[in-house]
């Protein structure tokens, strides 16, 4: 009962200065939707084409983070692992780390079209390197006592990558998926740019330029929950696997 | 415990570590000692004088800048299953349960057991070290006296030859202290092991050594080996006979010198 009051407090009191600005007269109202027009906008919308925009926009989320995860996973290991050759990859992660996915745009339009292949590469593009840094850092962290450990007690090479450095290395791989989906989301818009009829950056890019402002809070709002959900979800599953640690990061 | 031939053989070992200056710092000095078959051997020696440098050479986990540590005659390459360590920060699995970090060796192809063999061990150093009622906790959720004991019953449960123990009972209150130390005696009664344990309590060392190693100061030489003449099995009334008195104060003045000597070394 508290618990929930206290989840909800925050959320109340969003609503409650937004239409604070709303009346207050301090920005012209016709340029702040109020919630419930908003919210009357949603449900509309959902009758219409916000399903399918959803829809898109998850997968390519989905897809991008896929990828981008799975490549991310191994190269981190292997950077946070062996200090050496990290020495020598870092700058280079860091050089491309520091690129707005959007600048990539044009470029990715001449090398991948305008298609779904092109949205899915920038989504990659954000969420491998994301993922990459979450991944080296935590696996880099990793005390090599329990490897020592595990030596003295008989374990080949084989057994300590499966029953050490695996355990060891899950909790980050689960940090690294969380991060790398928040990123993705946040790119999504970006993504989506490059001529996309569907999706959730589309519906915001297209209600933009009719100046549809009640359309664009929709778009942002429903961003922000489904990727608040997502990582609900990953947080329950990290609960489930990793346990043993005293906090889930 | 009848002693049997030399096992470990230091031989003119030398250690020097580079420090981030660049310069090199000269740790373990020359040292030369035989561990033999199934004799308890203690180091003592002001901290940071070099005792867990020398037991990571016989562990296997470094090799020394000069010299040999020869085990059987081999020199030492890396670290093996006849060789169990107990490490000074426990090193205990957090992601395993208390069971599991027990068994964890006993599941290694090194040394496979059956399951009901794996059980009945668990069970049994679960009760010897008082962790039954924490089968299945998290380590995190385990005081540092009983992380240490998890530790011990984790090395314990492979049965190796060698045990390499790096101050085991440091963390435990003085009644476990001195239950644990009879633990280990009990163990070695029947398993016959060789055992180097590194301690700062000259009473735990007389107490349970064949034979004492004084280290000196940094970098560290062989200040004094005393011979315990005390036979097994020993008993909890040896710590208030007149000889072990004598025993202690001699290993305690050592080791109080050596202090003052690394105090002395930090001033100038
Ligand atoms: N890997 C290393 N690299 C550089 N210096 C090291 C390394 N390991 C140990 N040293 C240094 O060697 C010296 C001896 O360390 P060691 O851990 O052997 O001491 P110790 O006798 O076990 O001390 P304590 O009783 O406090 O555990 C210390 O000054 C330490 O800083
Ligand atoms: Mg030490």
């Amino acid at each position: 009962m508290r618990r929930a009051a206290l989840i909800l407090a925050p959320w109340l009191a969003l609503l409650a200065g937004w239409y604070g600005i709303h009346y207050s007269g301090l920005i012209n109202p016709a340029l702040v939707p109020t919630p419930h027009e908003v919210a009357k906008r949603f449900v509309e919308l959902m009758r219409d084409r916000l399903p399918m925009d959803i829809l898109m926009s998850t997968r390519r989320v989905f897809l991008g983070v896929l990828c981008g995860i799975a490549l991310a996973v191994p190269v981190g290991f292997v950077l946070g692992w062996y200090k050496t050759i990290r020495t020598f990859i870092d700058p280079l992660i860091n050089f491309f780390r520091a690129l707005p996915p959007i600048a990539l745009i044009p470029l990715v339009i001449v090398y991948f079209g305008v298609d779904e292949l092109a949205k899915t590469v920038i989504l990659f593009y954000a969420s491998f390197f994301a993922g990459v840094i979450v991944m080296y850092e935590g696996i880099s962290q990793i005390s090599p006592i329990y490897v020592r450990v595990a030596r003295t007690l008989g374990a080949t090479d084989g057994e300590i990558f499966r029953k050490v450095i695996i355990p060891l290395a899950v909790p980050h791989m689960l940090t690294a998926l969380r991060v790398a989906l928040g990123v993705a989301w946040a790119t999504l818009v970006a993504s989506e740019l490059i001529a996309a009829q569907q999706g959730l950056g589309a519906l915001i890019q297209n209600a933009g330029s009719f100046f549809q402002l009640d359309i664009i809070y929709v778009g942002i709002i429903c961003i922000g929950f489904i990727a608040l959900l997502m990582d609900l979800g990953l947080r329950t599953l990290a609960r489930r696997f990793v346990s043993w640690q005293e906090r889930i990061a | 415990m009848s002693i049997g031939p030399p096992r470990i053989v230091f031989d003119k070992v030398s250690v020097r570590f580079d420090t981030p200056a660049g310069g090199q710092m000269h740790v373990v000095d020359d040292v030369s000692y035989h561990i033999h078959d199934r004799e308890f051997v203690s180091v003592i020696g002001p901290s940071g004088c070099g005792k867990t440098t020398m037991m990571n050479i016989v562990a296997g986990f470094m090799q020394p800048t000069a010299g040999t540590v020869a085990l059987d005659g081999q020199p030492i390459s890396g670290p093996g299953p006849d060789r169990g360590v107990i490490f000074q920060e426990y090193g205990v699995f957090p992601w395993l349960s208390v069971r599991e970090n027990i068994a964890f060796g006993l599941n290694l192809r090194a040394n496979r057991t059956s399951p009901e063999e794996r059980e009945e061990i668990c069970q049994r150093y679960m009760r010897l070290m008082g962790l039954s009622d924490f089968a299945d906790s998290w380590p995190r959720m385990l005081s540092g006296g009983m992380r240490q004991r998890l530790a011990l019953a984790r090395a314990y449960a492979v049965k190796p030859h060698f045990l390499l123990m790096d101050e085991p009972f440091g963390a435990l209150d003085a009644q476990t202290r001195t239950a644990m130390q009879d633990l280990l005696l009990e163990v070695l009664a029947a398993e016959g092991k060789t055992v180097m344990l590194i301690t700062h309590s000259v009473e735990e060392a007389v107490y349970l050594s064949n034979r004492i190693i004084v280290m000196t100061a940094r970098p560290t030489r062989i200040r004094e080996i005393i011979e315990v003449p005390f036979s097994y099995p020993r008993r909890e009334g040896l710590h208030e006979s007149k000889e072990f008195g004598e025993l202690r104060a001699h290993v305690r003045g050592l080791v109080m010198q050596e202090y003052a000597q690394q105090a002395k070394q930090r001033q100038s």
